[in-house]
């Protein structure tokens, strides 16, 4: 069956807390913390952007699932922070891992969901026997304006699939996708920052989206939510999240190995892929995931997943979404402005 | 700010600056990174193949950079290194992901995939290797 | 059979910021002192070589060659720009030579100039980083004070060097800089003012960095034939040695060495048939103090790793057995890149003439040393009294 055949994330080494950014503006950071129960954010080093996050997240999914690059047959790569808005960053990173020139590559944009229409596209190829395998890439340097809420959430990371046939670590026995035309989120070309609709991001369109995809999922399967073992819904901030799983009913215990944006921030087109990464170093063979992502604008795709007994094997392999998840630096604004690239030079 | 490199200039050492892909000499073993054409020690006698670096390897010296090079402003202070490869090779490269402060000679590092430069903010973007320490 | 070659004149600029004047100003203003100090007219003379690293860059303008004949007047000599980074004024100064050392000519000027000043510093900055490995050292962000501070941070790992005492190299050249007139920086600094100053690459810092320098300087170089019935006081050039070394710092054999130095100096030793203890004025290539350090272990004059301590104890200071750029060297005298080479056999020159004022000292022999870029081309020579 289709499934993953390796995984890898990657996620930068710095941080900056809510209290650090609140200050800044004069803002109570404990409104932020409890509202959007966010504690600190990921930020990139000065030389990072979603080519150089999405090569080493695509480099720990190659050693994990052990195969060899040449074998890849297509490279997606997810992200609304591409650093050229024309030039693929899929090249570069095709390029990296060496998997180049006999393959094919494009750029995905779906807001916080390009990671999973790659995913998606990726099952499509590989099921056809086009590719024997695809990478599926989900990577941002979140952009968010200074000052505006999104400044406490918007975090930096990637997470990288092998989508295959064969030696699957976990098998994709469902996918379905919700989409409408809905814009809540958006960026226009040239702006440096996205804009958003506020409270009209949350029922109408994140919501919305999530729950029909899922009870879509739900419905095409068979399942009830539960035979699922574990649950990673798209979050945009540690709130969201938890609210749509007690609006359909999911247990919050379930939710929390695949929630990591209140330690990491919201990684846009990352989130859901590093969740995921997150999950799967935990995961037991024969568990079953439950997987929605969400992309302003607006759309979801639901994943069912089930964990297949080479996990185990292909463990030693893994660098674990842990390994990024200490050891971390945290900053100052005026170094997190320099590092935002807010500093002009 | 001027276009200082060109596309083809640039383009040309991808593989060696994404992949670090060197040579090796069949007959005596020596790495070569960046790469040889002929062996300098077996000369007529090598047997020169490609070899890509694992990339691992320790900081054979050091210095913090206070004035940067034109187009390296943003990551002033910045940490130069020449590099002692496991394979043999030296190489110069700036380090990442650690402050200046904490580097010191043979510290274990491993390569990385960063962002080098830029040619300006309308420009291409140069990727390549950099250092960041490889902690066991 | 090679012939013996003399020093029969020389000139320079004042060493420093020539806001009013241009590269053509500068090199008119040496050749002509040189030519002068000779006694020669132009019609003696036959040849001409220049050294400049970087005209193209900062004053966008190259065909030196040309540029030097015409501004000398000496059109239509055979006029040749000589590149080789840093050494270009020392390479220059060597191809003179063996031209008139092999026989092809009598009579050879040979220059050096750089106007440094007409660019914004970080142009500057990038002319004198193409010295190093434009693809795999500057590429990556490396300066050129960075590699000698990786040359510095190694030396200091393995032999125990300090920064007190490579601040000393600069305190020995600003102290000989005082008594020089033409030098960019003719006062006297401390340890504790070099190691107050801003950092430029750590552990080097601004007081160890030779400066940004406009300035020119010319020699002319004759034969024994034509020295002896033209010149009162002829210094000779004893011998000439070259050597080259990989262009990257990090391929090097040695990063705490400059091994193109070490068999340069050696070579030019046998040729002239001198012992160190025979040179007693050494003008050595200290773009950065620990150029200086690592210079006089290179040529031998202490052994490898105690060049730090010998500056210290003031083996080098002025009127020691060898006394080191008395000249102010590159740091204090400056270094206006294309120049310096030349500027060190004019030193010399001076010192073996008893012309050096103030900062005169007992020399039989002498010996200048100049490096282009971290090492990878050195170009030695050595200089007598006597043919």
């Amino acid at each position: 069956m289709v499934g993953i055949v390796g995984y890898g994330a990657y996620v930068p080494r710095y941080r900056i807390t809510v209290e650090e950014i609140a200050a800044v503006w004069g803002k109570n950071a404990e409104t932020y913390k409890k509202g959007l129960i966010i504690g600190e954010k990921s930020v990139p080093g000065l030389d990072e952007d979603t080519i150089t996050i999405s090569v080493q997240a695509a480099k720990n999914a190659i050693r994990h699932g052990a195969i060899n690059a040449k074998n890849i047959g297509a490279v997606y790569v997810g992200s609304e922070s591409h650093p050229y808005a024309v030039k693929p960053s899929a090249t570069v990173v095709a390029e990296a891992i060496g998997a180049t020139p006999n393959m094919t590559a494009a750029d995905y944009e779906f807001a916080c969901k390009a990671g999973t229409a790659a995913i998606q596209t990726c099952m499509g190829l590989v099921k056809s026997g086009m590719v024997e395998y695809g990478l599926a890439i989900g990577a941002d340097t979140s952009q968010g304006r200074p000052a505006d809420a999104l400044e406490y959430t918007a975090g930096a990371g990637g997470g990288a699939f092998v989508i295959g046939m064969e030696d699957t670590v976990a098998d994709i026995e469902e996918t379905v996708s919700y989409t409408t035309d809905t814009p809540g989120f958006w960026r226009r070309e040239g702006q440096e920052y996205p804009r958003h609709g506020a409270r009209f991001t949350g029922k109408p369109e994140y919501f919305k989206h999530i729950i029909e995809a899922t009870k879509l999922l739900i419905q095409k399967t068979g399942y009830g939510f539960d035979d699922f073992d574990q649950v990673i819904l798209h979050q945009p901030n540690g709130k969201f999240p938890l609210r749509a799983a007690k609006m359909m009913g999911i247990p919050a215990d379930k939710m929390k190995l695949g929630l990591l944006t209140p330690r990491i921030g919201n990684l846009y087109s990352g989130a859901v892929p590093v969740a995921l990464a997150n999950v799967l170093d935990y995961a037991k063979p024969g568990e079953l995931l439950l997987v929605t992502s969400f992309g302003s604008g607006a759309g979801s795709d639901s994943f069912a997943i089930r964990v297949t007994d080479a996990i185990e094997e292909k463990r030693a392999n893994a660098t674990p979404v842990e390994t990024y998840l200490k050891k971390t630096k945290n900053l100052t604004y005026g170094r997190y402005a320099k590092h935002r690239h807010k500093i002009r030079m | 700010m001027p276009h200082r490199k060109s596309l083809a200039l640039v383009w040309r050492r991808r593989e060696q600056r994404y992949k670090m892909v060197g040579t090796r000499c069949a007959t005596c073993d020596g790495h070569f990174f960046p790469p040889r054409g002929f062996c300098p020690n077996c000369r007529r006698k090598g047997r020169i193949e490609e070899k890509e670096m694992a990339g691992t390897g320790k900081v054979f010296s050091y210095t913090t950079v206070y004035a940067p090079l034109e187009g390296f402003e943003e990551l002033a202070p910045y940490v130069m290194a020449i590099v002692q490869l496991d394979e043999g090779p030296r190489l110069t490269a700036m380090l990442c992901d650690v402050e200046p402060e904490d580097v010191e000679i043979d510290m274990p590092i491993r390569a990385v995939f960063r962002k080098i430069s830029e040619d300006g903010k309308s420009g291409i973007i140069h990727y390549g290797y950099k250092f960041r320490p490889n902690k066991k | 059979m090679v012939r013996n070659v003399a020093i029969i004149g020389t000139g320079m600029t004042k060493f420093g910021e020539h806001w009013e004047k241009s590269l053509r100003d500068l090199i008119a203003e040496a050749g002509a002192k040189a030519v002068d100090d000779a006694g020669i007219s132009g019609k003696d003379i036959q040849a001409i070589y220049g050294g400049t690293m970087s005209a193209g860059r900062l004053n966008g303008q190259e065909h030196i060659g040309a540029l030097i004949a015409d501004t000398l007047g000496l059109n239509p000599l055979p006029s040749t720009r000589i590149e080789a980074a840093c050494a270009s004024g020392g390479v220059a100064l060597r191809e003179a030579y063996l031209m008139i050392a092999g026989g092809h000519y009598d009579v050879v000027v040979a220059g050096g100039a750089e106007k440094m000043t007409d660019v914004y510093t970080e142009q500057a900055s990038l002319a004198l980083g193409g010295a190093a490995d434009q693809e795999w050292e500057a590429f990556f962000g490396a300066t050129f004070p960075a590699l000698y501070a990786l040359l510095a941070r190694r030396h200091m790992y393995e032999y125990g060097t300090t920064e007190e005492q490579m601040a000393r190299v600069s305190v020995v050249n600003h102290h000989n800089a005082a008594l020089n007139p033409l030098a960019q920086y003719p006062y006297p600094i401390t340890v504790d003012d070099v190691m107050k100053s801003a950092p430029i690459a750590e552990p080097l810092k601004l007081l160890d960095c030779s400066p940004l320098t406009d300035g020119a300087a010319a020699v002319v170089l004759a034969s024994e034939d034509f020295a002896k019935k033209m010149c009162q006081e002829p210094v000779w050039i004893k011998s000439s040695a070259q050597a080259s070394d990989t262009l990257p710092l990090h391929d090097r054999r040695l990063v705490t060495a400059i091994d193109a130095s070490v068999l340069a100096g050696k070579q030019a030793l046998e040729r002239a048939k001198l012992k160190h203890k025979d040179i007693s004025v050494l003008e050595v290539h200290d773009c950065f103090s620990i150029a200086g350090i690592i210079a006089v272990e290179d040529l031998g004059f202490t052994r490898k790793g105690e060049g730090g301590k010998a500056f210290e104890e003031g083996v080098f200071d002025l009127g020691s057995d060898v006394s080191i750029n008395t000249s102010g060297g590159l740091k204090a005298c400056g270094h206006p890149v294309g120049a310096t080479g030349i500027k060190q056999a004019v030193e010399v020159t001076l010192q073996l003439q008893g012309k050096a004022g103030k900062r005169q000292v007992d020399a039989e022999y002498g010996m200048t040393h100049n490096v282009g870029g971290s090492g990878a081309t050195v170009v030695v020579h050595t200089y007598g009294r006597d043919v």
